[in-house]
Parts: structure tokens; C-alpha cells; sequence
């Protein structure tokens, strides 16, 4: 098959749909190893877009090359927590190895080796993606082996299975990991009630998105189901949030691999309230390996008529697609989660109008995260009264935390909302703690103080991540690890964000080499002040977080850093102009620069 | 009855129709919101932030917030002008803008708002990117060191002319660039013509018609003449 076949074999997949690039630009890739110039204009032409726009999208996201990157492409998971356990050494070493510079392909074009944005195998690091396969547990020993099957240029499939396991980790089981629900049962219980009795079920559950924001999913799906549609192919869709890229949060990536049933059903029950025939499942990039699992999952439901037409020998249709993600933070965003699947850059959208009234293709779309959509189950099969008896007044059921960093059993924990943090870390066997890293760096960093507090929405909301630091750990390099993660996510679109993210991460670096000053300290907070309300999305909004936490619970971290605590330019300006005023004759305040200032 | 409408910006009771944005309306008014992405032919884009005002106590862009009445509308104020001018430094510092030598000097926005703003230095460390230039049409040039992300050609290209010869792309401080719609990148290699809408509407020194330069001498151009906030008009070159 030449090169252009093999092109269009993927386009026709695809139906020659410029909506469905991300997968068109996945596939070829998979296919070529890079997206040449040439590829980029034949599918431009194909699916008639300026090749700009399919550039654009090209150039977005950090999984799509537009110039060869290596036969072997390794991308180390850089979280904080992979840096916990050792990978700079580990990958410094496999650099040496390689005679490689990070970043950089090989003369003979045969490797790269790089870092990238968290993976989300915290509990099982250090983590790295070949060729965007998931890899876990990395030892010196495994760099020294890896190294001798790119040399011999093994093929990844033939690489030692067990590097690619992937375990659950599974700590703690409460009403959601623990439910005994049959494929079918959920969905069958929410069609015999209606679309109408269902929503009111949900509502009556007072259920709220586990993603971390914490909106009434009632109200979404209720706002969704009353929007009309638009124009000629009006109909409605459901979105399953699955861009799990807030590091430290792995909790999507177990209930897909062991409860995908569960969301499945979530999101058909979705689909039934919002009246929708068909959804999507955006699924990250760094979880391409479930995407078969998942798949094959698929077609299990609909061969036991869980999903298609006649569902369950109703008239209710319904049928799910997996949409892959390329490596971009920000399509954890919902709107920009709908440009991505919509073939375009992952940039949010002005909003309103919200995805409700005008989501994906423009017409009304619920975008809701896995473990929402897992839990609505539980309220279609049990009912609202039995799910409001766990959790807190305000946040009702359970959340799954994803533990790692410093403790004895880092993995997936489910509790009833309300839980302190302290009985968590009790549970996890964390000791000498200092501090927790609560929903990632666009959450809470917890101090001593504060580990009585609560996980739920009214205390402390969180999408699931839950970073352990124990008393040996240095919280400005924490703080400086997001602080180059934003920068590398932020998509560019406004100014704030754009420009902002890069300045906090030079001042981080500048503080880092012992350069810093009281005066970097103050220009930190006012960057903070500008992004947080300048800011286009929550990106930029929240991107000084974990800068501004530690600032202000772990001051000194930052101090010893500091040149100088008081801190006196030795440059006086105004002595600067003595020897100008000597010569012009004047002593009056205009040629005193301090006065001038002053006045 | 809803003609009558007004909001109060900075003490000054703006009218509007319904459906305009807090930037229409004061620019129908005559009153100036700092800006640089918005622009009244074309829909707004939102990424420069300048217009960032504070309603009814919260921050957000005045190009897509639609006017209410009765809204309290904070433009003008110390603390907004600060952020405007960190927005603008921010600009100045992630290209290469070197007034002195610029064809766009007096004509351009991203230097008029920066008087405006009173902005007396960069502020921050230069970033210095390396952004080629593009030479290659016969007609026009293209400098992207002077690009402040602002999308306008590629909404000119898109609505105005049918072209789509832009599109932003890329990601992050260093990726986000113009990207022109032909193989080899080159605007030489498409349809681009003199003519273009967006030719024309670079509120910097992007993209500049070659063989012309300096026809109205520096000192007698748009923003020497009179500052950009006593120049709000509906139309716009």
C-alpha cells in the first residue's frame, strides 16, 4: 500500500469528516510516525478545510508531530510525584545511554526522549509513555533493558508484557466501587421511570460533578433537555468527560479499566434524560491503551441490545463513541474538550453561550466527567432516598480519591463526601506529613492546620487528586514543578494566561538558582492578582495556585532561597545625577529623582 | 422602551440596544474601552484581555459581556489601568517591537495604548523569540516578531474576504503563531492579494504593503495627532 492509500484508508474511516481530524490526524500518525507536510496538505484536501485549520490543530497538541521525532518516541511522566521517585535520574541515565540530549532525536533518527505532562500513574511511577504506550514502574534495571530493545529496534509489541501492566490499586471500596449493579440493571430501572421521573431522581440525589466544580448535574442535564436544538441536523449529545489531566488524579483511568460498564450505562442514562441518540467519550491520549478494552466493551453492550436501537426492546436509541485526545491539559476544559472533538485546537470557548444551549456541532451537549456519570447509576438503581444517606447535607454520596506522593499505600481510595483529611492520610499509611496537593495544582496545597478540614464541595471540593508530601520535602520545588507544568499546558489564547504562565515559571526558575529577591516574591503575587482575573478560562485563573499556597503557608521554603531578605539595590539613582546637578548648578527638587518619586 | 436602556460606566450613563456588548456600546457612545483584539467589523475574540472592566464587582471582558441595565461598569480605574498596562508589557515583552525602526510607528495600536497607558518600560526580561519573517508575496510583508496574537487577519480573511489564508495555531508562549494556508507556509504561495480586508487590518506592523514607506512622515500620523482614546470610532481602518 503507498503512502497515499494508506491515507486515504484512514480518511474514508473517517468519512472524510474535517470533525473527526483528531482521529484522521491520530491514525495517519500511528501509521507514519509524524505528520509530514505533505500528509497534512492531502488531508486538508480531503476534507475540505483550509490547510491552515488542519495545521492549526496539528501544531496544538503535544502527541501530533508535524517532523519526525524518532522511531521511538519515550515521553517520561514529569508530575511531581514521578519526580519523588527518581525519574530525572533514571531518565538522565537512559539519556547517557542513548548518547542523547533530552528533547532532541537521535543523528540516525531513531529515538527521542523527552518529558511529558503527568500520565496518571502516580501510584505506580516513575511512568513513561513509548510510542504512547503506558509503561509503569521504571527501575534503573528496566532503563538498561529499554535501551537494548531501541538499539535493536524491537518492535514496542514485542517488548516484556509485564512492563505494560497497569494495576488498580484499589484501597478502599465504598457504595460506588463496591456496587453490585448487573450490566443493564441501572439502565433498565431509569427507562421504566422516563426521562422526566429520572431527571427528578437526580435532582432529588442533589448529585454534583466530580470533576471539581461542583455544578448541579440535575440542573445541567435539565438545561440541556430544555434547550432546542439547531438547524437541520438538530439533536442533542452526551459528553463523557474522560481528559483526566489534573496531575495526581488517576481515578478515571480505574473506572475505565474496571467499571467501564458502570459509565457506559451513566451515559446512556444521559442520553435518555437529555434526549440525546448518541455520545462521546474523549478519552486522553496517555490512556490510548484502553482504547480497545474499551471498544470491545462497546460492542459487548450493544450485542446485549445495552446500546443501538430498541434498547432493552424500548424505543430508546442510543449508541457511544470514543473520541482520543493528543496530549492537551486543557481539553479537560468543556468547551475546549468540544473544539478538540470537533477536529480544532483545545481552546475554551467565549462563554456564554454554554455547551448546554451550544456544545458539540452547536447543539446542546451535557458534558459530565466519568465518575458523575458512573455514579448517576447508583441513583437510577437504588433511587434518590438511599443516596442521599451517604455523604455530607451539601455534597451527597462518595468521591474516589487518587492518592500517591509519600505514603505506604498510594492507590484508589473511595470515601462518603465529608471525610477529613487526616483520616484519609491515617489510611494511606502517610507519616511525617507536611503537606497535601488537594485536586492538583489548580487545587488546594494543605497544610498541618488544615488537615481536619473536609472533602466536599462546601470544604474542600476536589476532582480526585491527592499528592502526599512528607517533612523531607521541599514545597518550592513542588510549587515550581506546576509552575512549569502550566506554562507547558497553557493553550495561548489570551494574554494573561499566554505570557503570565512563562513569567511565574522564570521567576520560579530565577528563585531556584538562588537569584531571587524579595522584589521576585512581590512580582509572583502581583502576576497571581492579574491572572486570576484576567484570565480567559480556568487555566490562567487558577495557574498561580499552588504558587500563591505555598507562598503563604511555606514561606520559608521560598526565603532561604532569596539573596537577601531586605533587599537594597546597590544602584542609588538619585547619587547617579549628583555629578549632573553639580554641572548644571542646580539643587532644586525637579532634578532629584527620589523627590520626584515622591511627589 | 428599550432605547431608554442605559449602564453606568465609570459614572457616566451609557445607552444601548439590547444585544450589544459593554464595547459596542461605549464605542457608540464615543467612549473608550482599552482594546486590541476587538475590532467593530468582526465578531469578538477575546484574547487580548486589555478590555477587561470590572462588573458589578467582577472582572471580565467588556467584548462579550452583553450590556444589562443598571450595570456598574468599572473602566478607567487605577487598578484596572495597572492590569492593562501588565497586559500590554506582557505584549511588548513575548515579541520583538522595536518602535523606532518600525513603518507602523504612530499607526499603531499596540504603541498608542502603551501611551495610554502610560507604560514608561518593558517591565519585564525580553523573551526575544526567533519569528522569520515571511517576504516571500510580492506585494506584502509579513513580520511576525511584531505579532500580538490578536486573530483579526484571520477573521478579515475569513469573513470579509472568503480567503481563510490564517488561522492561529500552535500552543503556549512559543508555539501560538499565525499559520497561512499553503504547504510550504509561504503567503507567496497563496491567493493573498494587496487588496485583501486583512491586508489592511493589522492594528500593528505585521503585515505591511512593501515599496511603501513612511508616505506620512512620523509626527503627523493617526496616534500623534491625538491620543487612541480620544479616537473611538464605530469604523475602523
Amino acid at each position: 500500500m503507498s503512502d497515499t492509500d494508506m491515507i486515504d484508508a484512514v480518511l474514508d474511516r473517517h468519512h472524510r469528516d474535517g470533525t473527526r481530524l483528531m482521529q484522521i490526524l491520530r491514525e495517519t500518525q500511528e501509521q507514519f510516525g509524524w505528520l509530514s507536510s505533505a500528509t497534512l496538505t492531502r488531508i486538508a484536501e480531503a476534507v475540505a478545510w483550509p490547510r491552515a485549520w488542519v495545521e492549526g490543530t496539528a501544531d496544538f497538541y503535544s502527541f501530533f508531530h508535524t517532523r519526525p521525532m524518532g522511531r521511538y518516541r519515550v515521553l517520561w511522566s514529569d508530575n511531581i510525584t514521578d519526580r519523588m521517585l527518581g525519574n530525572s535520574d533514571l531518565m538522565q541515565a537512559m539519556c547517557k545511554k542513548l548518547w542523547l540530549e533530552p528533547g532532541r532525536v537521535s543523528e540516525d533518527g531513531l529515538v527521542s526522549v523527552d518529558t511529558t505532562s503527568c500520565t496518571g500513574m502516580c501510584d505506580q511511577g516513575p511512568a513513561v509513555l513509548v510510542n504512547y504506550r503506558a509503561i509503569t514502574r521504571m527501575t534503573p534495571a528496566r532503563v538498561g533493558e529499554m535501551v537494548g530493545l531501541i538499539r535493536s529496534e524491537t518492535p514496542v509489541a514485542e517488548w516484556p508484557a509485564e512492563w505494560f501492566a497497569i494495576d488498580d490499586n484499589i484501597r478502599r471500596k465504598d457504595m460506588l466501587l463496591a456496587h453490585d449493579l448487573a450490566p443493564g440493571q441501572a439502565l433498565s430501572a431509569a427507562l421504566e421511570r422516563g426521562p422526566q421521573k429520572m431527571l427528578a431522581e437526580i435532582k432529588a440525589a442533589k448529585l454534583r460533578g466530580r470533576g471539581g466544580a461542583g455544578f448541579a448535574t440535575g440542573l445541567k442535564w435539565e438545561a440541556c433537555r430544555n434547550a432546542a436544538g439547531h438547524g437541520a441536523g438538530a439533536t442533542h449529545y452526551v459528553v463523557c468527560n474522560a481528559d483526566e489531566g489534573e496531575p495526581g488524579t488517576f481515578k478515571d483511568r480505574v473506572l475505565l479499566t474496571s467499571y467501564a460498564d458502570l459509565v457506559f450505562e451513566g451515559m446512556s442514562i444521559a442520553g435518555l434524560v437529555v434526549g440525546a441518540r448518541k455520545g462521546l467519550l474523549y478519552l486522553r491520549g496517555e490512556y490510548r491503551y484502553l482504547l480497545e478494552p474499551l471498544m470491545s466493551a462497546l460492542a459487548t453492550r450493544r450485542t446485549a441490545k445495552l446500546l443501538g436501537k430498541n434498547i432493552l426492546g424500548t424505543a430508546f436509541e442510543f449508541d457511544i463513541e470514543i473520541h482520543l485526545g493528543a496530549g492537551a491539559y486543557i481539553c479537560g476544559e468543556e468547551s475546549a474538550l468540544i473544539e478538540s472533538l470537533e477536529g480544532k485546537p483545545g481552546r475554551p470557548r467565549i462563554r456564554p453561550p454554554f455547551p448546554v444551549t451550544h456544545g458539540y456541532l452547536d447543539q446542546p451537549t451535557t458534558v459530565n466527567n466519568v465518575e458523575t456519570l458512573a455514579a448517576s447509576c447508583l441513583i437510577a438503581a437504588h433511587g434518590s432516598e438511599s443516596y442521599v444517606q451517604h455523604g455530607t447535607e451539601k455534597s451527597t454520596g462518595s468521591k474516589i480519591l487518587s492518592v500517591s506522593g509519600d505514603c505506604e499505600r498510594p492507590g484508589i481510595y473511595e470515601y462518603p463526601y465529608g471525610v477529613t483529611v487526616r483520616q484519609v492520610l491515617e489510611d494511606c499509611g502517610a507519616s511525617d506529613c507536611q503537606a497535601v496537593q488537594i485536586s492538583g495544582p489548580s487545587g488546594l496545597c494543605a497544610a498541618e492546620a488544615e488537615f481536619d478540614r473536609k472533602i466536599a464541595f462546601e470544604d474542600i471540593p476536589t476532582a480526585g487528586a491527592f499528592m502526599v508530601f512528607d517533612e523531607t520535602r521541599d514545597m518550592f520545588e513542588v510549587a515550581r514543578n506546576f509552575a512549569h507544568f502550566f506554562a507547558h499546558e497553557s493553550c495561548g489564547f489570551c494574554t494573561p494566561c499566554r505570557v503570565g504562565t512563562t513569567l511565574v515559571r522564570n521567576l520560579m526558575d530565577k528563585i531556584a538558582r538562588q537569584h531571587g529577591s524579595p522584589y521576585d516574591i512581590d512580582e509572583l503575587f502581583k502576576l497571581h492578582r492579574l491572572m486570576q482575573g484576567a484570565s480567559h478560562c480556568g487555566l490562567g485563573n487558577s495557574a498561580c495556585n499552588p504558587v500563591f499556597d505555598t507562598l503563604n503557608k511555606f514561606r520559608p521554603a521560598y526565603e532561604h532561597r532569596l539573596m537577601s531578605l531586605d533587599y537594597e539595590p546597590a544602584f542609588d539613582l538619585d547619587a547617579a545625577l549628583s555629578q549632573a546637578r553639580q554641572m548644571t548648578g542646580r539643587d532644586d527638587a525637579g532634578a532629584h529623582l527620589q523627590n520626584e518619586a515622591e511627589t | 422602551m428599550n432605547t431608554t436602556s442605559t449602564f453606568n460606566l465609570d459614572s457616566e450613563d451609557i445607552p444601548f440596544t439590547p444585544g450589544q456588548t459593554i464595547m459596542q456600546a461605549a464605542t457608540a457612545h464615543g467612549t473608550y474601552i482599552p482594546h486590541l483584539c476587538w475590532h467593530p467589523d468582526f465578531s469578538a475574540h477575546g484574547s487580548c484581555k486589555l478590555c477587561t472592566v470590572k462588573v458589578n464587582g467582577r472582572f471580565g471582558s467588556s467584548c462579550t459581556i452583553e450590556a444589562q441595565p443598571g450595570m456598574e461598569v468599572e473602566n478607567r480605574t487605577t487598578e484596572l489601568d495597572d492590569k492593562r498596562r501588565t497586559l500590554v508589557q506582557m505584549l511588548f515583552v513575548e515579541g520583538n517591537h522595536f518602535c523606532p525602526s518600525c513603518e507602523k510607528s504612530g499607526n499603531c495600536a499596540l504603541q498608542a495604548t502603551a501611551y495610554e497607558l502610560n507604560m514608561m518600560s518593558p517591565h519585564f526580561d525580553m523573551f526575544y523569540p526567533d519569528r522569520p519573517v515571511d517576504a516571500s508575496h510580492p506585494d506584502i510583508l509579513l513580520d511576525f516578531n511584531r505579532c500580538i496574537m490578536c486573530a483579526l487577519c484571520v477573521a478579515a480573511s475569513r469573513d470579509v474576504d472568503g480567503k481563510n489564508i490564517f488561522s492561529m495555531g500552535g500552543r503556549g508562549l512559543l508555539g501560538r503563531r499565525v499559520h497561512i494556508s499553503s504547504e510550504s507556509g509561504k503567503l507567496g504561495d497563496t491567493d493573498f492579494a494587496v487588496t485583501d480586508r486583512a491586508a489592511s487590518i493589522c492594528p500593528v506592523g505585521v503585515i505591511v504593503p512593501k515599496r511603501k514607506g513612511f508616505a506620512v512622515p512620523i509626527g503627523q500620523r493617526t496616534y500623534d495627532l491625538a491620543p487612541i482614546s480620544k479616537q473611538v470610532k464605530e469604523t475602523m481602518p
